[in-house]
């Protein structure tokens, strides 16, 4: 079955979409004749502006979902699309705690499987997707079998985000179906942990901590360092598991994917979660005691020694330049 | 408060990992154990079935060759049963079969609440567990790192980009919790020789009513992902510093 139609689950935030929906949508060009959108909440209409400048023609709006989780609703609202016979040939959904709810619910509503961690689409009668595993040492390359549109689940930073200069989607609504209790979850509040300096997935430096840095106190040099180099603090899980740092600042399979132009890992030593989310990088500094630590295989310049030494000298070098 | 967990038996991560010729699936032939990331579900859901003072925990769990070395390791920490699904026609089964495998095993068990890990450590997959509430028609709450629960009700705090959520859901819900949500115990002698005699029943796929249809995807091929240059590696003998100091210049960020 030839791929004519992607639909794209474009994430809403509270002034557009995320960067990975227009990543979703600058590659869903290149792979299928027509591209569509499909989004949610209280001003989803005032999305259809970007979605349309990225390349979506149609721009399906689920609507206000109040104070559900997205999961549940737009699954049902994509599925009913499909049983209706007017679904898409492929679905793109953007790698994130609410995408991987809507893919989950969508295959089991749909009895169709999902691909999740995609770093790679390529065309043609089906599309091929591909998955970094070990690490981000082998490259596996699936597909779908069946019939029905495939589901599949893609990481950020895998495409460019590129304008495709398109005008304002048209919006259409898209119903959701009856959801009995898989819609009971009740969002009662929302905490924003404030940040300073550049985004993490955006900084041209990454200073990131690991479990290397002994205790949480230390993850100050860290955010010292970062800022002197006017890059972006980041974590391995472990230190986020731990309670150190907030989740927002993770890099990682879990967290955020990173690709800056320096990317420095003090004390992590190279988990493949972790690899996953910054092997990307253009250049990569490692400081770690052990001198056998997978980071090191990735380090473009790698310190094998104390973090609790180089990290002061590096810093007070910085600050009497 | 009964509370079921779902666990997966994988591959030691610390062991050199490899993929099957022929199906390209992860080699899950050898030694299994409990993955490190569904301890803090086991843990989670032990302090929640104490905190309602009453109910047990149990396990389930899909794994080939009746493996039961990680149902063992949980259950030394104090769950009361497990399920485990064995059948040579899962091999390589994908989320949504192993979804509909564990769903009929959760029923069978009976659940007010259902735990779950994130993520798998091997698969990394992370939809089985939403795959599984859909299909029992529950309301899900991932990416908890923080549970409670308040009569009938579960209170989650859920992590997003830009902080968290607090999220409730009436019971029966499945929750999926991240790691370091709580500090796993670990077993005392006298739970790991209690755990020998703890009731594993094991089934099959026909035990269920299930078959495995396949699945409907497939890998196609396996590749070296493109390598990185060797880097310089070196040992710092108080130089370190002023060695990445130079790569910031050559680079031109400082």
């Amino acid at each position: 079955m030839a791929i004519s139609k992607i639909w794209v689950v474009a994430e809403p935030t509270d002034s557009g979409l995320t960067t990975t929906t227009l990543e979703l949508l600058s590659a869903a060009r290149s792979l299928a004749g027509t591209v569509e959108a499909v989004t949610w909440g209280p001003n989803g209409a005032a999305s259809a502006t970007v979605a349309g400048e990225y390349g979506a023609t149609v721009l399906h709006d689920v609507g206000d979902i109040g104070t559900s989780l997205p999961g549940a609703p737009v699954a049902s609202a994509i599925a009913g699309a499909i049983a209706a016979g007017n679904g898409p040939d492929a679905i793109l959904i953007p790698t994130s705690g609410d995408g991987r709810d809507i893919a989950g619910r969508l295959s089991a509503k749909c009895d169709l499987p999902v691909l999740t961690n995609i770093t790679g689409l390529v065309g043609g009668d089906s599309l091929t997707t591909e998955h970094p595993v070990f690490g981000g040492t082998k490259i596996v390359s699936a597909r779908f079998t069946g019939t029905g549109p495939g589901i599949f689940v893609v990481r950020a930073k895998s495409f460019a985000p590129e304008p495709s200069g398109g005008g304002a989607a048209s919006v259409s609504p898209l119903a959701v179906g009856d959801l009995g209790n898989t819609n009971s979850s009740v969002v009662v509040s929302r905490h924003v942990e404030e940040r300073t300096g550049p985004k993490l997935d955006e900084a041209p430096v990454v200073v990131s901590g690991g479990r290397g840095l002994g205790e949480a106190s230390n993850y100050a040099l860290i955010e010292e360092l970062a800022k002197l180099l006017n890059g972006a603090p980041g974590a391995s899980r472990a230190i986020v598991d731990a309670g150190w740092v907030p989740y927002a600042n993770q890099v990682g399979q879990t967290g955020k994917t990173v690709k800056p132009d320096v990317y420095l890992a003090c004390g992590i030593s190279g988990a493949t979660q972790h690899m996953v989310g910054m092997k990307g990088s253009k250049n990569i500094i490692a400081i770690n005691k052990d001198a056998d630590a997978p980071i090191f295989t990735v380090a473009d310049l790698g310190i094998v020694g104390d973090v609790h030494k180089v990290l002061p000298a590096l810093i007070e070098a910085l600050k009497s330049r | 408060m009964n509370v079921v967990v779902c666990v997966k038996q994988i591959p030691d991560p610390a062991a050199p990992q490899s993929l099957e010729p022929g199906s390209n699936t992860l080699d899950r032939s050898g030694k299994l154990i409990l993955d490190d990331s569904d301890a803090y579900g086991v843990e989670m859901a032990l302090q929640l079935a104490e905190q309602a003072g009453g109910g047990e925990v149990t396990l389930v769990s899909m794994a080939p060759n009746g493996e039961t070395a990680g149902l063992r390791t949980a259950l030394a920490m104090g769950a009361a049963k497990a399920i485990l699904v064995s059948d040579d026609a899962l091999k390589g089964a994908d989320a949504l079969t192993t979804a509909k495998v564990l769903a009929a095993a959760i029923s069978r068990a009976g659940a007010d609440l259902v735990v779950a890990a994130t993520e798998s450590s091997d698969g990394y997959t992370g939809t089985t567990p939403v795959q599984v509430a859909e299909i029992l028609g529950l309301p899900s709450i991932t990416f908890a790192k923080a549970v409670s629960i308040d009569g009938s009700t579960v209170k989650v705090d859920r992590q997003t980009e830009a902080g968290y959520d607090e999220v409730t859901a009436p019971l029966p819900a499945v929750v999926t919790v991240t790691a370091g949500v709580v500090e796993p115990r670990y077993p005392s002698f006298k739970g790991i020789m209690a755990a020998k005699s703890k009731p594993v029943e094991t089934l099959s796929l026909a035990d269920l009513g299930l078959a495995n249809n396949g699945g409907g995807q497939e890998i196609t091929s396996v590749a070296d992902a493109e390598a990185r240059a060797a880097g310089e590696i070196v040992v710092d003998e108080g130089d370190g510093a002023q060695r990445i100091v130079s790569f910031l210049e050559q680079l031109k960020i400082v």
